[in-house]
């Protein structure tokens, strides 16, 4: 009767791999958090990134004689430094200075979540300002040329030909930086953010497991990342509809 | 400004040495994985190709911190077990060194994987033809015809890599290991100055990432001798 109880060696090894998915069912609010924190700090950053790129980005196309190095020098050592540092820098680093302390911004420098979103925006602009200055820089002298021509002031010129062709150029870019910054966004759960990651940790020291909590925060950033790519895939097919080559089979509406 | 001179030792020999060790190390190992997996993918042998494209998509889909923690946690567990239930080695312990060096390179590989995929297939194809005609042996046609031309075709790509997994060894301090982004979070936070120790951790960086873009663009130069630009 013993061995029929017995498990082999084998089967022990194969059971203790196994995904113990009640744990992630039991805590999935946990989870829940943890994408929304993901999402929206990957989001914001992304979009206070561009708010802020944008300009740097044409200041940098334009030489402009006194911001371009000064933004070179900004973006060189956002992209040449571990954002872990930089996010380490803002959240532990600022509370160093008494007049941060004592100013008026210190209720919002306090907070993880502030802190994380403040440290990816600047990164992500100093990535998308690289972005957007190449895809500037690469348009067609003809397309200026034919808009000086028309008599466009610069501002127009800058507004209606230069940048709205040049985000189309941008976006096979801005689908890896929107990737690159999920990816870096778990940085976040190190200075106790409960994004993905956290809620993972999260669960995983609840249970005193290893496993499970990362297993699931992997197979959700995963899942986040195929949608990303997905979505841009066809972005980029409804702006990039007049350059599809044109089939005999399927005529033109 | 003196604290980070007295702490000079301990942040930027100790720590910032173990940070470079991280980086070349890994780099060595993930240029192996890349080279593996470029040859995977490229071969005529389906499982071969399916199981390098599936390393690929994986890889790069989860975040790199992630896949550390996975590996450096349940990987040991993971190989006990199966070393405990299956007799062939008693306790092994994955030190914070190994896991990390090991999981950067596991990673980066993936992206050496392309780098070096999208290189081989720029060397044209007559030329390996004509080698064989002239009575070339493979090996030969490696060392001669293939590998100059694919460190030129890999260089803009990989030092675009390298750059990334330097920035990625910030993380082993999150495992433990004591490396520069380690010891200036923890003697900053004891002295009650974290800006300027994280700082001076952020410069080493910085000074990194300088001297290897000089270092690479003068291997580029080195290698596209003999190739006209526009």
């Amino acid at each position: 009767m013993a061995d029929a109880a017995q498990i082999s060696p084998i089967q022990d090894f194969i059971v203790s791999a196994i995904f113990d998915y009640t744990v992630v069912v039991d805590n999935y609010e946990t989870f829940l958090i943890g994408i929304w924190n993901t999402i929206t700090l990957v989001a914001l950053s992304l979009l206070f990134g561009g708010l802020l790129a944008v300009p740097l980005a044409v200041f940098r196309a334009e030489r402009h004689p006194i911001f371009s190095p000064l933004i070179w020098c900004y973006t060189y050592l956002f992209r040449g430094t571990p954002l872990l540092i930089q996010t380490f820098l803002i959240y532990y680093g600022l509370g160093q200075f008494e007049v941060i302390r004592d100013s008026f911004a210190w209720p919002v420098l306090r907070e993880a979540y502030w802190c994380a979103l403040i440290a990816f925006s600047l990164n992500s602009a100093a990535y998308q300002t690289e972005i957007f200055r190449g895809a500037i820089e690469a348009t067609p002298f003809g397309e200026v040329e034919a808009a000086k021509a028309s008599g466009m002031s610069r501002l127009t010129m800058m507004r209606r030909i230069i940048l709205p062709s040049a985000f189309r150029r941008a976006l096979p870019a801005y689908s890896n930086e929107v990737i690159f910054m999920l990816h870096g966004s778990v940085i976040a759960s190190t200075v106790t953010v409960v994004d993905i990651l956290g809620a993972g940790r999260t669960v995983n020291a609840k249970y005193y497991i290893y496993l499970e909590g990362f297993l699931a925060a992997a197979i959700l950033y995963l899942t986040l990342v195929f949608l990303i790519s997905r979505g841009f895939k066809l972005w980029e097919k409804h702006w990039h509809a007049h350059l599809r080559p044109r089939s005999a089979a399927s005529p033109a509406e | 400004m003196e604290a980070i001179w007295e702490y000079r030792d301990l942040i930027f020999i100790k720590g910032g040495l173990l940070t470079v060790e991280v980086a070349v190390y890994s780099l060595i190992l993930a240029t192996i994985f890349g080279l593996l997996g470029s040859w995977a993918k490229l071969s005529k042998n389906k499982v071969a190709r399916a199981g390098a494209d599936g390393y690929t998509t994986i890889i790069r889909g989860i975040p790199d911190l992630v896949l550390m923690l996975l590996i450096f946690f349940q990987g040991q567990i993971l190989l006990n077990r199966f070393g405990e239930s299956t007799g062939l080695w008693t306790f092994v312990e994955i030190d914070p060194m190994t896991a990390g060096v090991f999981t950067i390179a596991f990673i980066m590989g993936a992206y050496y994987t392309e780098t070096f995929r999208g290189a081989f297939l720029s060397i044209p194809s007559g030329q390996i033809e004509a080698a064989t005609a002239c009575g070339m042996s493979r090996p030969l046609i490696f060392r001669r015809i293939i590998w100059p031309q694919l460190v030129r075709y890999a260089l803009p790509s990989f030092t675009n890599n390298w750059l990334v997994q330097l920035k990625t060894t910030a993380l082993v301090s999150l495992i433990g290991l004591q490396d520069i982004v380690y010891n200036a979070n923890a003697i900053g936070r004891k002295l009650r100055e974290p800006f300027t120790f994280l700082f001076a951790a952020l410069v080493f960086f910085l000074f990194l990432t300088a001297v290897s873009e000089i270092a690479l663009r003068l291997l580029e130069r080195r290698y596209s001798a003999g190739i006209r630009r526009a």
